[in-house]
């Protein structure tokens, strides 16, 4: 329940902490902070329009996309208190229901006939395709770490007493990181700032949203950062020795996970298309060596 | 007698339970299917009689234990899905694909004889009873029969009859082949694994490797296809992988000793039997209306078939989010089992289980994440956005008899996924009955139950929610965002061609195309130029179309033989009768 309140909370600054860094970074004033929840609400004022051509998908694609996303947050514990959802391998149920939500976004981008959403969806299907793999190769090698099975039990188990250890949980740290970035479509591989559909992914998938729906999509999007970034929190949350120390570490990570990403979006350029893939099957390769080292030792 | 001949445990009510469940979802579709073909009535007939005839050679093949009564049902099952499949004989296509399932199903039958021949010379009975007790090293049948039952389950490479069967099948008629007759290959390798005594480890090492390349191959051909019938049988390919890396599990949980292993191994596969009997069938229903209702099984010319034939696209999706094993519907259930076993043989403290175990984790999560790239393609160009083109009729939505065999099925799968205790414990006592303790598997599967049930939870809240706030709001309908483009047509929707592009080069030595084009001569072409291209199976080439064109060289070589002259054909006689005398009197 805690870990539920507490990535909420994340949420709220995460997007806004992100523009925030890039602004800084580019030398411009830039929006506040509190930005992206200013254009959330301003959306949950508005109507809504649908295209003509689409079904009812098309109206409950965000609500399973956001439901989908909650009940991941719900699996994810906190400093050895388990999550809502709590059971034997839930990384599994975590990873499946965030494809569910995925495969929704996908179906209602095709429904709109729209050519350029059928690009934007294709290009997802396949990115995330590519990009699961890891995510189970970093929690497998964790679980093997901590010779347990669930998150909770996975998270308060890690020994970081040798420096092995700590490698490795930084290296899958930096794994999680790049899923937050490929998962949330940001640089290297989509740029959330575009300004032409052909090269967008994520952007182009809700190209026809308005209203409430578009607010949620959002809303749903700022979760997912603070999820990813949780769960990197979590890796070493049990470096803290007190409560308070630990979620202290927990608004850390957030934080620099946010700095991170929008420092990474001020000097990097976007990947051409046909390099996304390589770049994200690599991340499967790496965690297969944490794998391996994780054996060795 | 009774006694000697038959046995009724677990597994065979397991099995027994699931062919009964899909011919009786069959039979209602069946009827108002088969009443499109009304002129062709001797057809009718014959084919309800071979419909009772493979159900009953299907019940009896569960049980069974005599090796030549095994092969006669055997054969009653082979011959009685021949002649279901070549139902609409008159069309050339049909009877060439029931050859090759009449040959390819053949070639099993003799494998099983040759394995139980093999094995009745070992032990000196027929009685599978009397096999499990013997103590000798009996791998060369054991081998054999995996063979004989892998071909009827369509593990690569041998499952090249599968994508021409079912296309060329009624639709029920291929919703029952793949939903219960390729799972008695997976009854027979199961039941193997039990007869013969050989070293498990290795068994199941081989049938874990050839059962994630099997899902993964299947789920990869099945994303080039745009029949949508030939689509769903490569994914019975890709299942039938995911049920054989739960019997990998389970045989190399047996070879260790270990019950807690091998018991997720077998109950992973039984749910997933289950699973995969009920969303194919109902996805092969489907794009049965979808062919009575268009004529057309390409799906590059369909469109946007939800809202004329609702129920029948709801089926379709809950089914799609089944076979792509997401929560919250019953595939989910037993993928996650699977999953379970994967994970649990990963972390045997011991280099190589790891490392085979992290590359099968990847394989299953390669197969879930092509499975929804390829579902999310066959239901979005099917039944989502507009009709790409002009159908000869509108199409419309059938009636009860085809409508409630597809809800009932749908129900299942929504019950097991939302309360997967009940379902799994059944699965727990069939395994109970051979021996192996599952341990508390179901009550392990109670708690996804529960997950999957609060996620519904919170979709129906946000909805709510989201009506409230809608409540007062303008709701209206406009056109799709075109970039600014305002004459859009149907054509400009992105095809199923293009969705798969990217991921069809990046997999490029997979797939075989045949491209045909017209050649362009003009500088400035006044006719349409052609240009079509086809996705084929290249081990289908390599295995069967390659050695049996060599084949049919070698022959053509004596075809001068066949000259239509009756004076040659009566010296062929005369030379005959001569050499079989000379031959007589040279050797005595």
């Amino acid at each position: 329940m805690l870990s539920l309140v507490l990535i909420f909370i994340a949420s709220l600054f995460f997007s806004g902490l992100i523009s925030r860094t890039k602004s800084i970074l580019s030398g411009r004033k830039g929006p506040g902070i509190f930005q992206p929840l200013k254009d959330v609400a301003r959306l949950l004022r508005k109507g809504t329009v649908y295209p003509a051509t689409c079904s009812f998908i098309y109206r409950m694609a965000p609500v399973v996309y956001f439901a989908s996303v909650v009940a991941a947050i719900l699996t994810v514990p906190f400093n050895g208190l388990s999550g809502i959802l709590s059971f034997q391998y839930d990384f599994v149920f975590f990873a499946y229901i965030l494809s569910l939500g995925k495969f929704f976004c996908i179906i209602a981008a095709m429904d709109t006939g729209s050519s350029f959403e059928g690009m934007g969806a294709s290009r997802e299907a396949l990115y995330s395709m590519l990009a699961e793999p890891a995510f189970f190769l970093v929690l497998g090698s964790l679980g093997l770490l901590s010779c347990n099975n669930s998150f909770v039990d996975i998270f308060s188990h890690i020994d970081f007493s040798s420096t092995q250890a700590l490698v490795l949980g930084i290296v899958a740290a930096i794994i999680l990181t790049i899923l937050n970035m490929i998962e949330n479509s940001r640089l290297p591989l989509d740029d959330p700032k575009t300004h032409l559909e052909l090269t967008m992914i994520h952007e182009v998938m809700i190209l026809d949203y308005s209203g409430v729906d578009l607010a949620l999509i959002h809303i749903t999007g700022y979760l997912k950062f603070a999820l990813y970034a949780a769960l990197v929190a979590n890796i070493f949350i049990p470096l803290a020795r007190s409560f308070i120390g630990a979620v202290a570490l927990f608004v850390a990570i957030q934080a620099l996970s946010a700095i991170i990403i929008g420092v990474i979006e001020s000097f990097y350029a976007r990947y051409r298309m046909n390099h996304n893939p390589e770049f994200i099957f690599a991340l499967t390769a790496v965690a297969f060596l944490v794998i391996f080292s994780t054996f060795c030792f | 007698m009774i006694d000697k001949l038959f046995y009724l445990d677990g597994i065979s009510i397991w099995f027994i339970a699931i062919i009964s469940l899909i011919f009786a979802l069959g039979l209602p579709y069946g009827i108002d299917y088969i009443k499109h073909y009304k002129e062709h009535r001797r057809a009718v007939r014959w084919h309800w009689i071979m419909y009772f005839v493979a159900f009953a050679s299907m019940l009896a093949l569960c049980v069974v234990k005599h090796a030549l009564l095994f092969l006669v049902c055997w054969e009653f099952m082979a011959l009685s899905s021949f002649f279901l499949i070549i139902f609409e004989s008159w069309k050339k296509d049909v009877i060439k694909a029931g050859m090759n399932f009449f040959i390819q199903s053949h070639i099993s039958v003799l494998f099983l004889t040759a394995g139980f021949i093999a094995m009745a010379d070992l032990t000196g009975t027929y009685n599978f009873d009397a096999w499990m007790m013997y103590e000798g090293d009996s791998t060369l049948p054991f081998i054999l029969c995996c063979i004989g039952f892998a071909i009827k389950a369509g593990f690569v490479p041998f499952h090249t009859w599968l994508p021409l069967a079912h296309p060329a099948a009624p639709a029920h008629i291929s919703g029952v082949m793949s939903g219960v007759i390729i799972k008695i290959g997976i009854y027979g390798i199961i039941r193997s694994i039990f007869w013969f005594n050989t070293n498990l480890l290795t068994a199941g090492y081989i049938i874990l490797g050839i059962s994630a390349i099997s899902g993964v191959y299947g789920v990869l051909l099945a994303i080039a296809q745009h029949n949508l019938k030939k689509l769903l049988a490569y994914h019975s390919i890709e299942n039938i992988g995911i049920i054989g890396l739960g019997i990998g599990i389970g045989c190399l949980g047996l070879g260790l000793q270990s019950d807690a292993l091998a018991s997720i191994g077998f109950i992973g596969a039984l749910m997933h039997t289950l699973g995969h009997a009920l969303f194919k069938s109902n996805l092969f229903f489907a794009a049965g209306n979808v062919y009575h209702a268009t004529h057309t099984l390409n799906i590059e010319r369909l469109g946007g078939l939800l809202k004329k034939m609702p129920l029948t696209g709801l089926a379709f999706l809950l089914s799609s989010i089944a076979i792509c094993g997401l929560p919250p519907m019953n595939g989910f259930i037993s993928e996650f089992i699977i999953y379970t076993g994967l994970f649990g043989f990963m972390y045997i403290p011991k280099a190589a289980f790891t490392i085979f175990g992290a590359i099968l984790i990847i394989a299953l999560v390669m197969i879930g994440g092509l499975a929804i790239m390829c579902f999310a393609k066959a239901f979005s160009i099917v039944f989502l956005g507009t009709p790409r083109e002009d159908l000869p009729e509108e199409p419309k939505e059938f009636g009860g008899l085809r409508t409630v065999p597809m809800i009932i099925s749908v129900a299942i799968m929504a019950f097991i996924g939302l309360a997967p205790r009940i379902v799994t414990n059944l699965a727990c006592e069939a395994l109970d009955t051979l021996g192996i303790d599952p341990g508390h598997i179901a009550e392990n599967t109670k708690q996804l139950g529960n997950a999957a049930i609060v996620f519904v939870a919170i979709c129906l809240i946000t909805f709510l929610v989201r009506a409230l706030i809608n409540r007062k709001k303008k709701v209206e309908v406009g056109e799709t965002w075109g970039c600014g483009y305002t004459a859009p047509t149907p054509k400009i929707q992105y095809t199923a061609t293009s969705f798969v592009k990217t991921l069809v080069k990046l997999f490029g030595v997979v797939f075989g195309f045949r491209k045909e084009k017209d050649a362009i001569k003009e500088t400035y072409p006044q006719t349409p130029i052609r240009y079509s291209s086809e996705n084929y199976d290249k081990i289908e080439s390599a295995l069967i179309e390659k050695p049996v064109k060599g084949y049919m060289k070698f022959t053509s070589l004596f075809a001068f033989l066949e000259n239509g002259k009756i004076q040659s054909y009566i010296l062929y006689g005369i030379i005959f009768i001569v050499a079989v005398c000379l031959i007589a009197l040279i050797l005595c």
